[in-house]
């Protein structure tokens, strides 16, 4: 396996090994925040993250987002500004289709 | 404890509401503070908010002081309650309504 290359891809490989989602969306956003205080030159500060993983189960939602951020702290350190973030587990993501 | 800390300590002692956001109520300046900000108004929750673009190290205490990366961030009697996705997920869901009330805190907009 490479070394991964984008922010994203970094992102995803660790949600994919901490969670087991069986779901994840990572989408940049980063287009949309461009000129904000929070955006930098190249992108890659803005993404929206959906996790669906039965690992969540009996979590609140602050100790859910703490464990995405907790993974996520090395990219928040190098630049990336914000995180929107679903996490759900399999049951509540079939209530919400 | 640092001087940051104790403020924020006393600032979620003495206000039932208190949001530290990027930018006031009225001037946000950021989108994502502007949502929380807009939930609440919407509600008609009284709040008390800290501007933490004034104060680089409120803006550094907040994270270390909730374990929490990122503003805006909500308490509600003492309790942290979240960011803008949760904030915005509860509102959404009717949850924020029902955790509120039960937290004695009066909703103007709300029967």
């Amino acid at each position: 396996m490479t070394a991964p290359r984008t922010v994203a891809e970094s992102l995803r490989a660790k949600f994919e090994t901490a969670f087991g989602p069986v779901e994840l969306v990572i989408v940049d956003e980063s287009a949309h925040h461009a000129g904000h205080s929070g955006a930098r030159d190249g992108g890659q500060s803005h993404f929206r993250v959906r996790i669906v993983s039965a690992s969540f189960a009996g979590l609140s939602r602050v100790e859910r987002q703490r464990r995405v951020y907790a993974l996520a702290a090395e990219e928040i350190a190098a630049g990336l500004h914000a995180l929107a973030l679903t996490t759900l587990t399999p049951e509540e993501a079939a209530k919400q289709s | 404890m640092s001087q940051a800390s104790d403020q924020i300590a006393k600032d979620i002692a003495e206000n039932d509401v208190m949001l530290y956001m990027k930018g006031t109520p009225v001037f946000p300046q950021c989108g994502f503070s502007a949502a929380v900000v807009h939930v609440l108004s919407e509600l008609g929750v009284k709040f008390k908010s800290a501007d933490v673009l004034k104060d680089p190290e409120l803006r550094q205490g907040i994270k270390e002081f909730s374990n929490w990366p990122t503003i805006p961030q909500l308490y509600v009697k003492g309790e942290f309650v979240g960011g803008c996705d949760i904030i915005k997920e509860m509102f959404e869901s009717g949850e924020l309504d029902t955790f509120l009330k039960d937290k004695g805190i009066t909703l103007e907009n709300v029967q």
